[in-house]
């Protein structure tokens, strides 16, 4: 048994997939010229103000449905200040007093990591340095950006355990569309809290807050690295202090960033320039009823419903994409668990073959059931099939029958051309048609083989066994 | 008096006319709009040794408005009763293209890339805007001494301040440069300079007029409002500036019509209920200002009105409250102003982040500004926050409750504007607690959001105006500006400046 306990809360930034930024019309699109997605309120210029974006304020209710927290009806938006170069105002809108969504929870291996807050905050714009003359530069397109922030209690106890509430949450945000999540693009953001303290107690460590984490694999990292690195500092009996460390996924450990000493105030106060929301009961009933069924529910369905295996299920219910085209494709054809395997099979293969992410997928649903229909009537083997769906994957392709005829996947199933090619082969390889019928069954396959060669791969193996087979006894 | 009287209308030809007279003599051809825009371009320059009430002139701006106003004219289209008046703002008001300082350094050589809505609206409706306003630095001031480009001084003694912290707007107006100007008024920064000035100046309920591209002080308190000649002006002004606008999340959309202002004359008072708080009486109060605001409710109670004394307790909590709340987001708005994106910056070589923005604050407010960003930082600060902001908002919300239960009783509640007349420049600035006091009948307002027109009730012992105000109910602009047009139908305090003659 270990002698410690892990002890880790997360905070989740999100950036919400609204069309235009929280406080004022300025569109939200990655990228674009710099300053080119700013007006007087994102570069905070004397006397532009605030104006609420409705949509963020559904999005972000939504996903504290989602996530199983009460909605503040009254939320109120607060002023966080410091002074930074990427925050024009000197103050970020935040929501420190009445945050909109409040006392939620996640269920993580059986069980539940509580979400103390959702709040809603603007982001800040981007700072570079250009060390060549030495001036640093400010970018203010993704000033005013809106973000939900997602504050668990320090619930979770394992490296695992922070990795899959964050898979779990990511999983619900991505199916509400409310996010993108992408985290390499910075859309979701994730900070650690971690303290250690001995097996058993009660109390609280005091805490180190890592940043910097930008992928699923260094929230595992970073929780590990951290751990060790306090253990360490009590084992040599050295004091743990509180301070906000910079992860280094490269170097696979973390450096002080800054110590509470340094901690600002930031004397927040409510944000005078924006009246509280009023959120009316029948409001928020109407965005719970208009919810979609969110991955937990399918994780407990599709193994009823399909007999899906827990570990297909968890796969396709992590993705908004996968789980979709699953569902469609099922309902086309009919046949929910060929419908998994080839998603789970060749469509992931063929994504990580072209080094794209599960949210770019192009494959119809009504394509895939199409492919899957023609193998199991027979009309194509697995090979054609799998060569239809690279096709279509790679846009060269639309109409699957129109491939198939096009490049004659078709399989031959012809009885007179079955058995000519059959004649053929055995004509042609004599030494292994002797093997076998010597006793070595292994010659079978060699033969098999070139018959299906002849037949460009197009024969219809079932068939073109039974002719084999029975032409060989004939000897 | 010591000082000299510019009053008379000696800066120009068009002196003596209200805004709404000028906007008449327009639409009947009387003047050209442009022949008018210069004039009071002309008046305005001619003005400023004497009274520094303009920081900015637009020339350019106006001239181009003034042609596209009156060939607008020309062609049958008149956009508003004041089309083609000329106009002039605060210095706090965003206007595209044109320098907007707000009386500070820290802002020196900035320029607005957008209009505020007010500007926007002003221009919609057909005036011609000359210039932009001396004020005390930020609005944070009551005698536009703060200000960074010199004191504006009272026409009626130049050796007086005009008040504050919209005086350059008062001094202008009364002075018979501007026919009528904005302010904004965050505790009385309308009211006091327009009482100072013997003008007249509507304070709109919050949330009445857009805020948008005005450069805030007091985000909670602030409303921009105009300043005129008499309350007829202030109504047809309100016409244009009024609505709701999207960009501000605090305005509402509330439609202001003149057209039942306009008609006013006494017997509008007949039947209304005034209220006198009894506290705005009884210490602190100059007696003569003080006669002068009880002679007029003797007035009001002749003409037919119901006049009635009540008790007003949270009336002495509102000084404390606002200079908390006020202070607190002054603090914060303000805490923008580094000095590295625009106006007056201290960035250069060697400097660190830190030691850029310190320099560029510390060069660049001044006493008054440093005084309350301090108090409001402190306000604010972890540990102070329940017993300073928070109690402040207690305050502020019990205020409000006593108000609604006179607004029970009475349509408007009545008080002297300020508890004296202009001071003498350099009076008041060493003691900022006895200035503080000075806005006790104002702050009340803005701490409730209420409208308030402040409108002058004669001469005090020293021979300056001094001014009462109408407040009424939240959105009852029209009705406390019908009140102070029937009272000036049979008073000539508002007309005293035109004739007497330098």
């Amino acid at each position: 048994m270990p002698l410690y306990e892990t002890v880790v809360g997360l905070e989740i930034h999100v950036e919400l997939a609204t069309a235009s930024k929280v406080f004022c019309g300025c569109s939200t699109a990655f990228g674009g010229g710099q300053n080119t997605r700013a007006c007087p309120v994102c570069m905070g210029l004397p006397g532009a103000l605030p104006a609420l974006n409705r949509q963020a304020v559904e999005y972000a209710v939504r996903a504290g449905l989602a996530l199983n927290c009460s909605i503040t009806k009254n939320a109120v938006f607060d002023r966080k200040h410091y002074f930074y170069p990427d925050l024009p105002k000197a103050f970020q809108i935040s929501q420190l007093y009445l945050p909109l969504c409040v006392d939620g929870w996640v269920e993580v291996s059986g069980k539940r990591i509580r979400i103390r807050e959702i709040h809603m905050e603007e982001d800040a714009g981007k700072l570079s340095h250009d060390p060549w003359t030495d001036v640093s530069l400010v970018d203010f397109n993704r000033c005013g950006a809106p973000l939900i922030e997602i504050v668990t209690q320090p619930d979770i106890r394992s490296a695992e355990e922070a990795v899959e509430a964050v898979r779990k949450i990511r999983a619900a945000l991505s199916m509400l569309g409310v996010s993108d999540c992408k985290m390499q693009e910075g859309s979701l953001r994730v900070d650690v809290n971690l303290s250690v303290r001995p097996m058993g107690s009660d109390e609280l460590g005091t805490r180190a807050e890592m940043k910097n984490i930008n992928s699923l694999r260094s929230i595992g990292r970073a929780v590990t690295a951290e751990t060790a690195r306090q253990i360490e500092q009590i084992e040599l009996g050295k004091p743990i202090i509180q301070q906000t460390r910079r992860w280094d996924d490269s170097k696979g450990a973390s450096s002080a960033m800054r110590s509470k000493e340094d901690a600002l105030d930031y004397r927040y106060f409510p944000e005078p320039d924006l009246a509280p929301l009023s959120l009316s009961d029948e409001w928020i009933a109407e965005r719970r009823a208009a919810l979609p069924e969110l991955p937990e529910q399918k994780r407990k369905r599709y193994p009823v419903e399909f007999g899906l295996s827990a570990y297909d299920t968890d796969i396709l219910v992590s993705e908004k994409a996968l789980c979709e085209l699953f569902e469609r494709t099922a309902a086309l054809c009919g046949r929910p668990k060929d419908a998994a395997n080839w998603i789970m099979g060749e469509v992931l293969a063929a994504l990580k073959d072209r080094g794209e992410p599960p949210d770019q997928l192009r494959l119809p649903p009504e394509a895939l059931a199409r492919i899957i229909t023609l193998q199991s009537d027979g009309v194509v083997n697995r090979n054609g099939a799998r060569r239809a769906l690279t096709a279509v994957m790679s846009g060269e392709a639309e109409d699957v029958d129109g491939y198939v005829t096009a490049n004659q996947l078709a399989m031959v199933g012809d009885e007179s051309a079955l058995a000519g090619i059959v004649r053929q082969v055995m004509e042609s390889d004599a030494d292994s048609v002797a093997a076998y019928r010597a006793g070595k069954e292994k010659a079978f396959g060699r033969l098999m083989g070139q018959a299906m060669k002849a037949l460009r791969g197009k024969g219809d193996p079932g068939r073109l066994k039974e002719l084999l087979t029975e032409a060989l006894g004939e000897g | 008096m010591s000082g000299k009287s510019v009053m008379g209308g000696g800066y120009g030809e068009y002196s003596a006319y209200t805004a709404l007279e000028l906007g008449a003599m327009v639409q009947s051809r009387q003047v050209g709009v442009e022949e008018l825009a210069r004039a009071a371009l002309d008046a305005a320059k001619a003005s400023n040794g004497d009274i520094n009430a303009f920081i900015t002139f637009s020339d350019d701006v106006a001239m181009s408005q003034a042609r596209a106003v009156q060939s607008r004219i020309d062609s049958g289209d008149i956009p508003s009763r004041l089309a083609g008046v000329p106009v002039a703002v605060k210095d706090n008001i965003s206007a595209r293209g044109v320098l907007t300082t707000c009386a500070s350094l820290i802002l020196d050589g900035y320029t607005p890339m957008y209009d505020a809505t007010v500007v926007e609206r002003l221009r919609g409706a057909g005036t011609v805007m000359i210039g932009k306003l001396n004020m005390d630095e930020f609005a944070m001031g009551s005698t536009t001494e703060t200000s960074a480009y010199g004191p504006a001084r009272n026409p009626w003694d130049t050796e007086r301040c005009p008040g504050g912290s919209s005086g350059g707007a008062a001094a202008a107006v009364a002075a018979g440069v501007a026919p009528f100007a904005l302010g904004s008024d965050t505790g009385g920064s309308i009211r006091q300079p327009a009482a100072f000035c013997g003008v007249t100046g509507h304070k709109p309920t919050y949330g009445a007029v857009s805020r948008w591209g005005l450069v805030a002080y007091g985000s909670s308190l602030d409303q921009i409002g105009p300043i005129a000649r008499d309350a007829r002006d202030c109504a047809a002004a309100m016409t244009a500036l009024s609505g709701e606008d999207t960009r501000d999340g605090t305005s509402m959309p509330y439609v202001f019509d003149d057209s039942a202002v306009l008609r006013a004359d006494a017997d509008a008072l007949k039947g209304l209920r005034f209220g006198i708080p009894r506290e705005a009486f009884e210490t602190g109060l100059d007696p003569s200002v003080k006669s002068l605001a009880l002679d007029a409710v003797d007035l009001l109670s002749d003409l037919g009105a119901s006049v009635e004394w009540f008790p007003f307790p949270m009336f002495r909590h509102a000084v404390p409250a606002y200079y908390i709340i006020a202070s607190a987001e002054a603090a914060s708005n303000l805490s923008r102003y580094d000095g590295i994106r625009y106006g007056r910056g201290a960035a250069e070589p060697g400097l660190t982040l830190d030691e850029a923005i310190v320099r560029a604050r510390s060069e660049g407010f001044g006493r008054e500004v440093k005084r309350r960003l301090m108090l409001g930082n402190f306000a604010l600060s972890a540990g102070y926050y329940d017993a300073y902001y928070n109690k402040a908002l207690q305050a502020k919300t019990l205020l409000r409750g006593e108000y609604d239960s006179a607004f029970q009783r009475f349509d408007i509640i009545i008080t002297p504007t300020a508890p004296t007349t202009a001071m003498r420049l350099g009076e008041s600035l060493d003691d900022p607690l006895a200035m503080y006091l000075g806005d006790v009948y104002t702050v009340p307002v803005n701490l409730a959001g209420l409208p308030a027109v402040s409108l002058p009730c004669g001469f005090a012992g020293d021979g300056m105006p001094a001014g009462m105000q109408f407040i009424g109910r939240a959105f009852d602009d029209v009705g406390v500006l019908r009140a102070a047009v029937a009272y000036q139908s049979v008073t000539g305090w508002h007309k005293e400046g035109y004739h007497a003659a330098v």
